[in-house]
């Protein structure tokens, strides 16, 4: 019994969030886009947030690396920690905690320099590198952790946005996983890749999240099955139900959910 | 409930439940006919109720593929994805009543060889109860009744209680007509198909009840009462 109840402690503080959002709420002015969402994130575990256009699934997980702090309009209540900090703190450092927390867009949106420029840039304005051969380490480990090394290994100095789609949002991915994330929040990162390339992103999405905590916003309901552990349902800025993705999508508790994965939104 | 954005989705599940209600109320015919057949030692009846099993044999295959092609174009989840593999799952067991009924007639066929034997009445109940639990379940699939399905389910006790009633009836007449031995055999196995039936109903129950509320009944809250294969024997021994 005591082994039990020691064994069960010790599962609980693996599950202690890396992230965790508490009654948070968010304004556009006078709009309510957020409304009291408490949602946590864990590492090995991918969180997809899904519900329709506007729901403010989007908004909430740009609240999750204050990027929502660029929109003038735009205002936060509530609190989010990452590993217990209170990451609106006073004391944050917005660009270290952005590099904690990287982000993946729908678009890929490499900078126009070279594949290795654009790996190399976090971990310079970071600092993580002392000498060209930690840079080089740096690059290479993160081409390899995104999937792309043996793509691009013989054409590093090439632009990045030569690359195809795919591979470009595998560069992006590379970029954000060089400066040591702890978390990644992906917006629609497939919404512009063929199948073969969302393939390749799900299954680095996969392989990654032994490593990060993942959140995924994505409109694909088969996607969200496909990739996540957790899903959460947006609708009208509410957290309608989240829960095991295996749960949500074979029997949902609330209606507004099952008739949002099933297609009878009208 | 609401209909889907895309109204072909809909559609093709309207197909699919028509199949399967169709397969519901062949079986119950089935049944009916082979029990009528056997009631009246009529070679011709029962040879019909053979006959008419390749209808169910051939709309099975037919919900095979309409689910096909729901889990291709739609990918279904939630309550349409249960109730798609649920209906799988259902047209098979639908089906296996169908032998079971089949089997019957193939048993009066060669009863009817036999000369003329008293039927025990008994299996007339069961045959009634087992055509209740049918019709039952395949109303509450069709009104989508999950209380209704979850009484059917609770009813395979009473009908496997008639069934070791049956088994014992039909030892006992063994006993005392050895002659009789080869036709009360085929009772036997007659009481067994019955129950059998039954037994395909409370599966269809266990679908129409999961696809309905999403949860699934589990196999060991299955009321099991039937002793014919274990207890009795033993007790006979």
């Amino acid at each position: 019994m005591y082994k039990m109840a020691s064994e069960l402690e010790t599962m609980t503080e693996t599950r202690k969030p890396k992230m965790l959002a508490e009654n948070v709420n968010v304004f556009y002015g006078t709009n309510h886009a957020v409304k009291g969402i408490t949602l946590d994130l864990h590492q090995d575990e991918v969180t997809a947030l899904i519900g329709p256009s506007g729901c403010g699934k989007s908004t909430f997980l740009r609240c999750l690396n204050r990027m929502n702090d660029t929109v003038a309009s735009c205002r936060v209540e509530g609190r989010i920690t990452l590993d217990g900090e209170d990451i609106y703190a006073s004391r944050i450092d917005v660009v270290q905690l952005r590099a904690r927390v990287g982000m993946v867009f729908q678009k890929p949106n490499p900078f126009p320099k070279s594949i290795y420029d654009n790996v190399a840039y976090g971990p310079r304005i970071h600092g993580l590198a002392q000498t060209r051969t930690d840079l080089d380490e740096i690059v290479s480990t993160a081409l390899e952790k995104a999937g792309l090394w043996n793509e691009v290994k013989d054409r590093l100095e090439s632009p990045g946005t030569a690359l195809s789609g795919g591979q470009q949002q595998r560069l992006c991915i590379a970029r954000a996983i060089a400066v040591n994330p702890e978390v990644i929040l992906m917006d629609e990162p497939c919404s512009a890749l063929d199948p073969i390339a969302t393939a390749k992103v799900e299954a680095l999405i996969d392989e990654l999240k032994g490593r990060y905590a993942i959140a995924i916003v994505t409109h694909s309901m088969q996607q969200a099955a496909r990739v996540s552990q957790k899903t959460a349902f947006f609708h009208m800025g509410d957290l309608v139900e989240h829960g095991d993705t295996t749960e949500i999508f074979t029997a949902p508790k609330q209606e507004r959910t099952r008739d949002y994965i099933t297609g009878r939104f009208g | 409930m609401t209909d889907h954005t895309v109204k072909a989705y809909d559609d093709e599940l309207r197909d699919l439940r028509a199949i399967v209600s169709r397969m519901g109320g062949l079986a119950e015919d089935q049944l009916v006919g082979a029990m009528e057949a056997l009631n009246e030692f009529d070679a011709v009846k029962a040879a019909a109720v053979r006959a008419s099993d390749k209808l169910l044999d051939k709309l099975e295959i037919d919900a095979e593929k309409a689910a096909i092609v729901v889990f291709a174009r739609r990918a279904p989840v939630a309550d349409d994805l249960r109730e798609v593999v649920s209906s799988l799952k259902m047209t098979g067991l639908i089906e296996r009543m169908g032998d079971y009924a089949k089997n019957i007639a193939k048993r009066t066929l060669a009863i009817s060889e036999m000369g003329p034997v008293a039927l025990p009445p008994i299996l007339d109940q069961m045959a009634r109860d087992a055509r209740k639990m049918v019709q039952d379940v395949m109303d509450a699939y069709v009104h989508r009744d999950a209380d209704l399905a979850m009484e059917v389910w609770e009813r395979d006790e009473a009908l496997d209680n008639l069934h070791n009633a049956a088994y014992r009836h039909i030892l006992a007449r063994m006993m005392e007509t050895p002659e009789k031995v080869g036709v009360l055999t085929h009772f036997l196995m007659i009481a067994k198909n019955l129950e059998r039936i039954g037994d395909q109903a409370t599966n269809v129950a266990e679908q129409v009840f999961y696809t309905l509320r999403g949860v699934m009944l589990e196999e060991a809250r299955r009321p099991k009462h039937d002793l014919t294969s274990t207890e009795l024997m033993t007790g006979e021994q």
